[in-house]
């Protein structure tokens, strides 16, 4: 395995004044399933069009499997691309979409029909042969797309947001199928997608970017658990961020003051300075415990429920806590919107789940 | 509500009448068994047309057009091609005067890019002929073409382009195989309205034709002679239903695949 398969070495994009990706560097792995996730504007698309051959950076380099396609033409790259609206082409039918780049190839007859054949297959849509593309549905569509790519056997498949036009239960459809297919053929894809959902569900690995940068490049799990700075911590699931001094440092840990908790010792994985008011503490919903009575962990707060929303599988409150300024939103799957009568609960925390970071 | 949809109705209707009657004078006049046009009609006859297809001079001035409309309508659907990739495609500097100046022939009068052509060509010492009747063809026919392929290569995606090159195919290769077959329908629309509209033009080719007619300088000879009308009514007429057929065509053509119900067409090469 190959861990720096596709090297994005100082990668720049400038549009006019606007820096689109700005001095990007990473590498990903061979047989990888990468994202790169973040919200619309953030560069994703792209980074993903530079490896793609359709935009040249302003600086720097990009290596897939040791060659530098930095200048090569689209038709000249290892890569091959699934687009957003599929580009299928109209005038052509399922079959003739599929062979359409197998032609360069210089593969015999019975190989191209065997290649269509086995994706054909892969992507389950035997005997469509013949429809053209308005004669598809969305879910079609996306299949040709992926088989139009995947046949031309590439080294690396891009995908540029290619669930984004399917409906819900369709889209966890294909999630599933993709990352099987993924592990299946073992070529290394590059998915980009605004969904964090539809990242962490699928990937080996997931960049968040904003503003042209890498803001983390982790696992799906470190990027929830872990995340190393406040957009992360934002972007990625449900937070609730509070207030936060810090005071003096003990080895690994930190003293930091929270607004409406008190002052608390908290991990500093992020080497926080001490003496600092520019932080802020974060604390998921789904870690903390709403109950009728006190509980004994590290923290147990008074509060009061101003509002619920029910959503099935859990019952998310939001509720008001005397030193904080915010409302507070908790998740829960032991209560919902029926069990608290008066109002009156209990929000307990646990101190290893709250994280510190810097607000810039 | 009723009398208001009849007032529209009978307007509308006077609104035809006046776009239409005249020219269906022609065709009706060019069966009339007579030498003059006037009521009452003398009888059916077809015999004005049999005289005219006897005209060799008539034979010579349809080739002559025939030559100078094709020229015309290839080459200034081509400019017209490039062009408006250019416009639908990218934003570039002097997007705005470019397109002003393409379009310009279709907004100065006739005459005067007919003089001016005239004394170009004269004081560069060439002849007249069927040449400068086409140059002068190419300069106006290509803004209507650039008009009709913008409207085709606007709607397009081009990611499909994108696609192409990013299966593996050269940027010619990506215009033979996916660009050209879906303008198609555009570019056979915009080559049929320019091969009309220089088959029909008058004025540039009265200052620059020279001894060589083209068919509309041909039929202003002959309007000279009263005995040569009836030919020349059945020579309209013939016009008048050719030219109807190509321009509808050619609308069917720029209207095709692009409504949201219908077959994505295109030629598959």
């Amino acid at each position: 395995m190959n861990n720096s398969f596709i090297q994005i070495n100082n990668i720049s994009k400038h549009f006019a004044d606007v820096k689109a990706v700005d001095d990007v560097s990473f590498e990903i792995k061979e047989g990888e399933f990468f994202s790169l996730l973040g919200p619309s504007g953030c560069g994703k698309t792209t980074l993903l069009r530079l490896l793609a051959g359709f935009e040249y950076p302003t600086s720097g380099n990009l290596l897939i499997d040791g060659i530098d396609i930095t200048e090569l033409s689209p038709d000249k790259r290892p890569t091959n691309m699934v687009f957003q609206n599929y580009a299928i082409f109209p005038h052509l039918n399922v079959e003739k979409n599929i062979q359409f780049g197998l032609r360069k190839l210089g593969l015999s007859n019975d190989e191209i029909n065997k290649r269509v054949k086995d994706v054909l297959t892969l992507v389950k849509l035997e005997g469509y042969e013949e429809r053209f593309s308005n004669q598809l549905s969305g879910g079609q569509r996306q299949r040709v797309a992926l088989a139009r790519a995947l046949v031309r056997q590439p080294k690396v498949l891009l995908l540029d947001e290619p669930l984004g036009a399917l409906d819900k239960k369709l889209r966890d459809e294909m999630q599933l199928e993709l990352r099987t297919l993924q592990k299946n053929i073992g070529i290394t894809f590059v998915f980009v997608t605004h969904d964090q959902q539809e990242a962490i569900s699928m990937s080996d690995r997931v960049a968040v970017m904003n503003n042209g940068k890498i803001q983390q490049l982790s696992a799906p799990n470190e990027l929830y658990k872990n995340p190393e700075n406040i957009f992360v911590s934002d972007f990625i699931g449900e937070t609730n961020f509070l207030k936060a001094m810090t005071k003096s440092s003990e080895g690994e840990f930190i003293n930091a003051s929270i607004e409406g908790l008190g002052e608390f010792k908290i991990k500093n994985n992020l080497n926080i300075a001490e003496n600092s008011s520019d932080v802020v503490c974060s604390v998921r919903p789904e870690s903390m415990m709403i109950s009728k009575v006190k509980s004994d962990w590290d923290i147990c707060l008074e509060a009061k429920i101003r509002q619920t929303s029910y959503l099935g599988e859990m019952t998310r409150f939001y509720v008001e806590v005397k030193g904080i300024d915010k409302v507070i939103t908790v998740s829960s799957q032991h209560f919902d919107n029926q069990s608290f009568a008066d109002n009156e609960c209990f929000i307990s925390i646990s101190l290893e789940d709250i994280s510190i970071l810097n607000k810039k | 509500m009723n009398e208001k949809n009849n007032t529209l109705l009978i307007y509308t209707l006077i609104y035809f009448a006046f776009l239409y009657v005249p020219v269906l004078f022609l065709p009706l006049f060019s069966f009339n068994d007579a030498n003059y046009m006037s009521f009452p009609l003398a009888g059916f006859t077809t015999e004005h047309y049999e005289e005219m297809w006897s005209k060799r001079n008539l034979h010579k001035a349809l080739w002559a057009s025939i030559k100078v409309g094709v020229v015309a309508s290839v080459v200034s659907t081509i400019i017209a091609l490039f062009a408006a990739k250019a416009f639908a495609r990218y934003k570039f500097r002097g997007q705005k005067v470019s397109y002003g100046a393409i379009m310009m022939p279709f907004l100065i009068p006739e005459i005067i890019l007919a003089v001016a052509l005239l004394i170009i060509w004269i004081n560069l010492g060439f002849k007249l002929g069927l040449v400068p009747v086409t140059i002068g063809h190419i300069l106006f026919c290509t803004p209507f073409a650039m008009l009709i392929l913008i409207a085709r290569i606007e709607g397009f995606d081009f990611s499909l382009e994108e696609a192409s090159r990013d299966l593996g195919e050269s940027a010619w290769g990506t215009f033979y195989r996916v660009s050209f077959p879906l303008y198609l329908p555009g570019i056979v629309a915009a080559l049929l309205l320019s091969f009309i509209i220089s088959f029909d033009e008058f004025i540039l080719a009265f200052f620059l034709t020279g001894s060589d007619a083209t068919l509309p300088m041909y039929m202003w000879g002959q309007m000279r002679f009263v005995q040569k009308l009836p030919h020349v009514l059945a020579l309209g007429a013939v016009i008048l239903v050719f030219t109807t057929f190509i321009v509808l065509l050619a609308f069917w053509l720029r209207n095709l695949g692009q409504g949201k119900t219908k077959k994505d067409i295109g030629i598959n090469l």
